[in-house]
């Protein structure tokens, strides 16, 4: 790691995040601290309802935190209050989404499925798809580039998902339970993946999971219960 | 960019163009009840072109002879004649039956017109142009025919108490309610149209002869005069007047009304009176329909079109997570609106064209009627993809993450 060349992928300061009002006022998030250094692939493990998904939707921009700090590679984008305007362009641009589910869009074939984020981003066709091909090839499932997504078998699907997570360089990937729906090989396969991808494109991993196949294979570990996190270190062991 | 709007479209065609196949049908049936209006109108035009007059000269004070009953003597025309900027007049009667043809019945106009002179076309009144056959030559029992009576050259047919030989044909010959025309000799329409059976002039000469008005031993040859006036048919509804070349139509009937004690109305009027206010009622009942099915058409563009973007609740939501703005978005929802309006009208106006010439009316399908329906249809669908575009911009990026 190089982390005294480069800013943490992802510092989060007392975050909080609360829904409701008055009595009926629930704190999901308690204060979380949490720091992920670029190319590391960290587990976020915690009960049912311990506050993980708002997390991860924080750190997605996609809802408000109440209080706290967050950057993104050494950027403030939220101080008590968003401080960038676009956030689905901070979205597009600097976040990578894999889901439990691929999520993929139906009616686009496996390239176009990949090439539509840097499309979005304003990537001319030609281009965005040349990319979408390097990131098939780096996953192995450039030979599925033109099939449709209904012709995949489910790991192709989480593979091609992941391809598009990547597609425009961001430096943070949220992976929610990206290995729920995938037995115990297909699952440490795309544990595998991630750390490499982490490794070859300096891209900072955060991995929700219950799946107990793949938390022995991290190095870090942050287990978050009602709204708190703390740090400990995983076995990292080699897949 | 990826039409995103176009490759949704592609994967599933099958159901799109169904769906559009559907609402075709539906926009087809409005353009029919387009097609029915102009129909009308133009029946009641063609009825005012072919008649080959300029001037209707009719009972005074009614709206004849088409939407009022009017009737005049038969040599009333001698006086209209004499009047300055009047070519040429002709009688005409017109009268609707019910004819049995071919094992069924069929509701035709006779009109009566004056045979006299066939080498020049004819008097006003007489069918403009003819299919087959050749005009009128005989003072009795000879016809000619619209195509759509079904009749052909040659056939017999019987009108009232006498046959008829069809002698020559003719097309869009209709009344103003669309009723296929068959022309026949002046005096056999006004047999046709005023004579009474011979039961009925039987009874009405002993009535007569029993009446001591008419039956007076001191005036001999009262009663034969008043019995012959009874059995003589001589009236008409209309004389039909032809304008000398740079005749004033409103001055001639003005001299017309002032002189002759009879009702003169121009083209422009008899234009207004046939559809102004003949197919007024029928008008606006097709109006009420067209706005009916315009809404109906909106309600189903818009519930098809919110449908379709329900169903795409979790690729919306990826698809604003992933950064797509919201005029991507509510970009594709439209195009696929203004895509399911576009095949919508494009089968129906095929499927009004197919099926329209089997009406038993009259329908008109307008290139410009088409064009304003196109513009109407891809205004409801834009419209209507409001409602699902609202929608689609209230999905809640977070539905894809889920938790």
């Amino acid at each position: 790691m190089d982390r005294l060349d480069n800013p943490p992928a992802i510092c989060l300061t007392g975050l909080k995040k609360r829904y409701g009002t008055g009595d009926a006022a629930v704190d999901a998030l308690k204060g979380v601290d949490m720091t992920i250094w670029p190319g590391e692939v960290v587990g976020l493990v915690g009960p049912s309802g311990s506050g993980k998904s708002t997390l991860l939707k924080c750190l997605g921009a996609v809802i408000e935190p109440t209080a706290g700090r967050m950057e993104l590679a050494g950027e403030v984008i939220y101080d008590d209050a968003w401080k960038i305007p676009d956030l689905r362009a901070l979205r597009r641009d600097r976040i990578g989404f894999v889901f439990q589910a691929p999520y993929l869009i139906p009616f686009l074939d496996v390239t176009d499925n990949v090439a539509l984020l840097p499309m979005l981003a304003g990537q001319d066709n030609a281009a965005a798809r040349k990319r979408a091909l390097e990131l098939l090839t780096a996953l192995d499932v450039r030979h599925r580039a033109g099939a449709q997504v209904s012709q995949l078998s489910g790991g192709e699907q989480q593979r091609v998902a992941i391809a598009r997570s990547l597609a425009n360089h961001a430096p943070v990937i949220l992976a929610d339970e990206p290995t729920a729906p995938l037995d115990s090989e297909r699952a440490l396969t795309v544990v595998r993946i991630l750390n490499d991808l982490a490794r070859q494109y300096r891209t900072a991993i955060i991995v929700v999971t219950h799946d107990e196949k793949i938390i022995p294979t991290f190095k870090r570990i942050y287990h978050i219960r009602d709204g708190r996190t703390h740090e400990e270190a995983g076995e990292g062991r080699a897949i | 960019m990826i039409n995103l709007a176009g490759r949704d479209v592609l994967h599933g065609w099958g159901k799109f163009l169904f769906t559009g196949i559907g609402l075709g049908l539906l926009i087809g049936a409005t353009l029919t009840m387009a097609g029915v209006f102009r129909g009308m109108v133009d029946d009641g035009q063609v009825l005012i072109d072919n008649s080959g007059a300029d001037l209707w000269v009719v009972q005074q004070g009614t709206l004849g002879p088409y939407a009022e009953p009017s009737s005049i003597r038969d040599d009333a025309w001698r006086g209209i004649a004499g009047i300055q900027g009047v070519a040429e007049t002709g009688n005409a009667a017109y009268l609707t039956i019910q004819m049995a043809h071919a094992g069924k019945d069929t509701r035709v106009m006779i009109v009566g017109i004056e045979v006299d002179r066939p080498e020049t076309g004819g008097r006003p009144g007489a069918p403009p142009y003819l299919t087959a056959g050749r005009p009128i030559l005989q003072g009795h029992y000879e016809a000619i025919a619209d195509e759509r009576t079904g009749l052909a050259l040659g056939e017999r047919v019987k009108i009232r108490r006498h046959d008829y030989t069809v002698v020559g044909l003719t097309r869009r010959m209709v009344s103003s309610s669309g009723d296929p025309m068959i022309f026949v000799p002046l005096k056999d329409a006004q047999e046709i149209q005023f004579l009474k059976d011979n039961d009925a002039l039987v009874n009405e000469r002993a009535r007569t002869a029993a009446n001591p008005a008419f039956n007076r031993p001191g005036i001999p040859g009262l009663l034969e005069a008043a019995q012959a006036s009874v059995s003589q048919a001589r009236s008409v509804n209309t004389v039909l007047v032809r304008l000398a070349p740079g005749a004033d139509a409103e001055a001639v009937a003005g001299e017309i009304q002032r002189w002759k004690r009879l009702t003169a109305y121009t083209k422009a009027q008899m234009e207004d009176i046939l559809v102004a206010k003949l197919i007024a009622t029928s008008a606006k009942q097709i109006g009420m329909f067209l706005v009916i099915l315009a809404i109906v058409t909106a309600a189903i563009v818009a519930f098809i079109i919110y449908t379709m973007t329900l169903a795409k609740v979790r690729e919306i939501a990826v698809l604003k997570l992933i950064g797509a703005k919201n005029r991507i978005i509510a970009g594709m929802i439209l195009q696929q609106a203004l895509a399911l309006g576009v095949i919508g009208f494009l089968v129906g106006r095929i499927a009004a064209g197919l099926w329209g010439p089997a009406f038993p009316k009259y329908v008109l399908l307008l290139p410009q009627d088409a064009l304003s329906g196109f513009a109407i249809v891809m205004t409801i669908c834009a419209l209507a993809s409001s409602v699902a575009i609202r929608a689609a911009l209230a999905i809640d990026p977070a539905e894809a993450i889920g938790g």
